[in-house]
């Protein structure tokens, strides 16, 4: 599965999984997640970085497609975009996942339905 | 656990290898609609909005503001198929469409205005993204998505 970010760079699987594999950048994320929308400065307040560096994690984010920057008037708005993560998730968790935990879904209920 | 409520301004965005005139097409004609978007039957003019299930009930009330093919349709949203969705005030869907120099497509959905609508907003949350990534499917292989 591929994706292809805004600066016309190829872009497959592993820069989303590259841009999840920071704790900052998850942590950034997870605010996002809470409120979206949000600007630099808002992000910036709530960690011990400098502006900087929260831009540089910031364009991580852009160029897997994580975060979309919008103009809303004069600021520029950082939104949450789930459907990278979306797209791994079918690719690579559906797959490994659905039927082994589906069987142990059912010995659960098997089991307590038993008892 | 907290509970989190859904954002009144959601923003989804996929790259997708296909031109913006397929894009228009796969999103505003029924022979497409009803292999990606929860089997609707959808057709959008530039005055109407109709999104029927296959026993020809609308699922969607919907009002067309924008209309240019094949760069961005604007519409507002009430879901019919369910009362608790219905009863609430409609939000607004805005699709853009931007070909990129690669001969990809960037599609954009934002839905927003959703201040009060919040069943609807936790519910779209993750039915766009199961649209757009079965719309990107079908696009790029011809299949809708498996399961």
């Amino acid at each position: 599965m591929t994706f292809w970010s805004r600066n016309l760079q190829f872009v497959d699987d592993d820069q989303v999984f590259k841009a999840l594999a920071d704790p900052t950048r998850r942590h950034l994320l997870d605010r996002l997640f809470e409120r979206d929308g949000r600007t630099l400065t808002e992000l910036e307040s709530e960690l011990e970085m400098t502006r900087f560096g929260v831009m540089k994690h910031l364009r991580v984010l852009e160029d897997a497609g994580l975060v979309v920057p919008r103009r809303q008037g004069r600021e520029k708005l950082h939104f949450l975009n789930p459907v990278p993560i979306r797209l791994i998730h079918d690719r690579w968790i559906d797959k490994y996942t659905e039927h082994r935990v589906a069987a142990l879904a059912d010995l659960k209920q098997e089991l307590e339905e038993s008892a | 656990m907290t509970t989190i409520t859904a954002q009144a301004t959601q923003v989804y965005s996929i790259f997708i290898r296909a031109t913006p005139e397929q894009i228009w097409e796969a999103i505003t004609t029924p022979e497409f609609t009803h292999r990606y978007f929860y089997g609707t039957h959808l057709t959008v003019t530039p005055d109407a909005y109709q999104s029927l299930d296959t026993d020809g009930n609308a699922m969607i009330d919907a009002s067309v503001s924008e209309f240019e093919p094949p760069r961005r349709l604007v519409h507002t949203w009430l879901a019919l198929f369910d009362p608790e969705q219905a009863a609430e005030q409609a939000s607004r869907v805005t699709w853009e469409i931007e070909p990129q120099e690669d001969g990809t497509t960037l599609l954009t959905v934002v839905h927003d205005q959703l201040e009060g609508a919040p069943k609807t907003a936790e519910s779209v949350a993750g039915g766009w993204m199961y649209v757009l990534s079965g719309l990107k499917t079908l696009l790029e292989t011809g299949e809708p998505l498996a399961g």
